[in-house]
């Protein structure tokens, strides 16, 4: 046994072993998958990122000449960009639409589970098929949204087909995922003791205050928490960008929509990896994916320091 | 508070009122109000799309190109459900979406109550320490391994077939196993123990007395689980190359194959899509809603 000396190093007690050997076979699926599917995938691409490849043969080493190509290459630069202003609209947007839901629904309505399901129901639809729908309801030609804005004499606007648009079309169809995060937040709203209120409104506290001085700060690591997941979900941003640019039946040739400006980094990665077939190269986008993420992550968590309260228990 | 004496004064109408209005407060009404009317506007923009699918999917292509769009179908056009199904093999794409969806079901069903009791009802050393790689691997964008997966299960002669899809399922899910873990850790440690005093081996303790009390827990995981995989377009779009291999949420790329798209067929077939989704929300709405609250206990 190698694990013998584990023990002993760790200075485990009879019974802390028996627990080890108890739990290994509860937790071993989870410990293969992430080794196989996790780990090993990190790795490879680590290894694959410095060469050559297509699928299909060897790999042939080129050393750092992915990175180099990366550096200037004025795709990836604009993938990356185009998915940077995409978190920077979406995130935001997505936390104060999420928050205002909440609450709305935290003013003792009494048929707030109405408003509940009709705000969840959404995020549960197939994000293809809310995709379709979209393409329909934004259409320049017959689309209802345009209609409407025509009614309030608004000028209509070319969603799909203006590249200044297009992205806050993604932005919008991403906001029908507002429901799970509201009803987290109304889960925490409704965690805020009413005392608090009470006493904040006898010393003569007005809504406003009230909501900075108790509300925020109890709801912060709640806020965090969507912060962060809201980020990596917009970081991977794809399906909606694929099914608007016609996805598979453009094949390689066809730009992400007008000017590019769908080109979302996984997209391109995408289209790199699929269909240039250059596996070597997508590999290095995807390390390069990695590490945006956990810096991204990791800042996050840093800045939360000054503005997320921990209860002190 | 002060002025509370002079009111009084003047109200000679009130004489004969029993009993005495009360002061006159900030209308509690309004407040209320005014928050149920965003919620109604909210709520009609968050149900929009679904009608919209709908009224789209039962107009004619006349209909459908006219502008202003009708708000309801003139003539409407039930046809257009057959020939959705028949403009596209949607029958193969739909046994594929329910093969897929199963087999995820049923993997996500075994693998996570299991890992889940190994993270909550045995006390070994550094478990708290794996569990919190387990949560950071929630974090982890899956994009940044495709590329690497297609050149494993390539290798491996997967391509072309469910196993990319429905073998990962198996070994577990951060965000399934959490949910399972918060269930488990709220069962009180007595249960277990008599029946370790009984003389039940762990995995006996785990199969018949924790499980059957998890009935709940596992639903939850299951109805999620079942409504991920019938949305999931990515792996899909990865592993499958083979038309007659393609589920639904590839299959439908087809309605815009040829030059002018059948936005109505498409709308549809969305709709056939949607359907079983609204049901089962319809039918679990409770599960749903739990689940996605587990969440907020941690934050």
């Amino acid at each position: 046994m190698i694990a013998a000396p584990l023990f002993r190093r760790f200075n485990l007690t009879y019974q802390d072993r028996r627990n080890l050997r108890t739990a290994l076979p509860f937790i071993a699926p989870w410990i293969i998958g992430f080794l196989a599917f996790t780990v090993y995938p990190i790795v490879y691409s680590l290894y694959l990122s410095f060469q050559r490849y297509s699928g299909f043969g060897d790999a042939v080493p080129v050393g750092l000449a992915n990175y180099h190509y990366m550096l200037k290459d004025p795709l990836f630069w604009k993938s990356l960009i185009n998915t940077l202003y995409y978190m920077a609209l979406a995130v935001p947007v997505g936390v104060v639409v999420a928050l205002v839901l909440a609450m709305m629904m935290n003013q003792r309505v009494r048929e707030v589970a109405i408003y509940r399901a009709a705000f969840y129901l959404p995020s549960i639809i197939p994000l293809f098929a809310l995709t379709f729908i979209f393409i329909v309801l934004l259409n320049p030609g017959f689309g209802f949204v345009d209609y409407v804005l025509g009614l309030l004499h608004l000028p209509a606007v070319n969603w799909l087909g203006d590249p200044h648009w297009t992205k806050i079309s993604v932005v919008l169809l991403a906001q029908l995922g507002a429901g799970g995060p509201a009803l987290i937040f109304l889960a925490a709203l409704r965690a805020v003791p009413q005392e608090l209120y009470e006493s904040a409104t006898l010393d003569g506290a007005g809504a406003i205050r009230r909501f900075y001085k108790i509300t925020w700060p109890l709801i912060t690591p709640v806020i965090l928490f969507d912060l962060i997941y809201g980020m990596i979900l917009g970081i991977q941003i794809f399906t909606p960008a694929f099914v608007l640019t016609g996805g598979t039946s453009g094949g390689g040739a066809y730009t992400a929509g007008p000017d590019n400006s769908l080109l979302f980094y996984v997209y391109y990665l995408y289209k790199q990896a699929f269909q240039y077939s250059d596996m070597g190269y997508a590999s290095a986008m995807a390390w390069v994916l990695f590490v945006i993420s956990v810096v991204l992550a990791v800042a996050i968590m840093r800045w939360s320091r000054y503005w997320v309260h921990y209860e002190a228990d | 508070m002060a002025v509370a004496p002079k009111v009084r004064e003047a109200r000679p109408l009130a004489i004969a009122r029993e009993p005495a209005p009360r002061q006159w407060r900030r209308p509690r009404l309004p407040k209320t109000m005014a928050a149920r009317a965003g919620l109604i506007v909210a709520s009609l923009l968050f149900l929009l799309p679904f009608y919209w699918m709908a009224n789209s999917a039962l107009k004619n292509i006349q209909e459908l190109s006219a502008f202003p769009p009708t708000l309801y179908p003139h003539a409407p056009a039930f046809d257009n459900f057959v020939r959705a199904v028949t403009y596209i093999p949607f029958g193969t794409f739909l046994l594929n979406s329910v093969i897929l969806t199963a087999g995820v079901t049923i993997g996500a069903a075994i693998s996570n109550p299991l890992i889940a009791y190994g993270f909550s009802r045995i006390q070994w050393p550094g478990r708290d320490f794996v569990f919190g790689i387990v949560l950071a691997t929630i974090f982890l964008p899956f994009p940044v391994l495709i590329v690497a997966l297609f050149d494993i299960f390539a290798k491996l002669h997967w391509i072309d077939t469910f196993l990319p899809i429905i073998v990962p399922a198996f070994f577990g899910n951060p965000f399934f196993i959490f949910l399972m873990r918060q269930f488990f850790l709220g069962l009180p440690n007595e249960i277990s123990e008599q029946a370790r005093i009984d003389g039940a081996n762990e995995f006996q303790v785990f199969l018949h007395i924790i499980l059957p009390l998890a009935k709940p827990a596992v639903a939850v995981v299951v109805i999620f689980a079942a409504v991920q995989a019938w949305g999931e377009f990515l792996t899909p779009l990865l592993f499958l190359q083979d038309e007659t291999k393609y589920p639904l949420s590839i299959g439908l790329q087809f309605y815009r194959q040829e030059h002018d798209v059948s936005y109505n067929l498409l709308m549809a077939a969305s709709t056939l899509i949607v359907i079983p989704v609204v049901v089962l929300f319809l039918a679990f709405q409770r599960f749903f809603i739990q689940g996605v609250t587990v969440g907020a206990v941690k934050g």
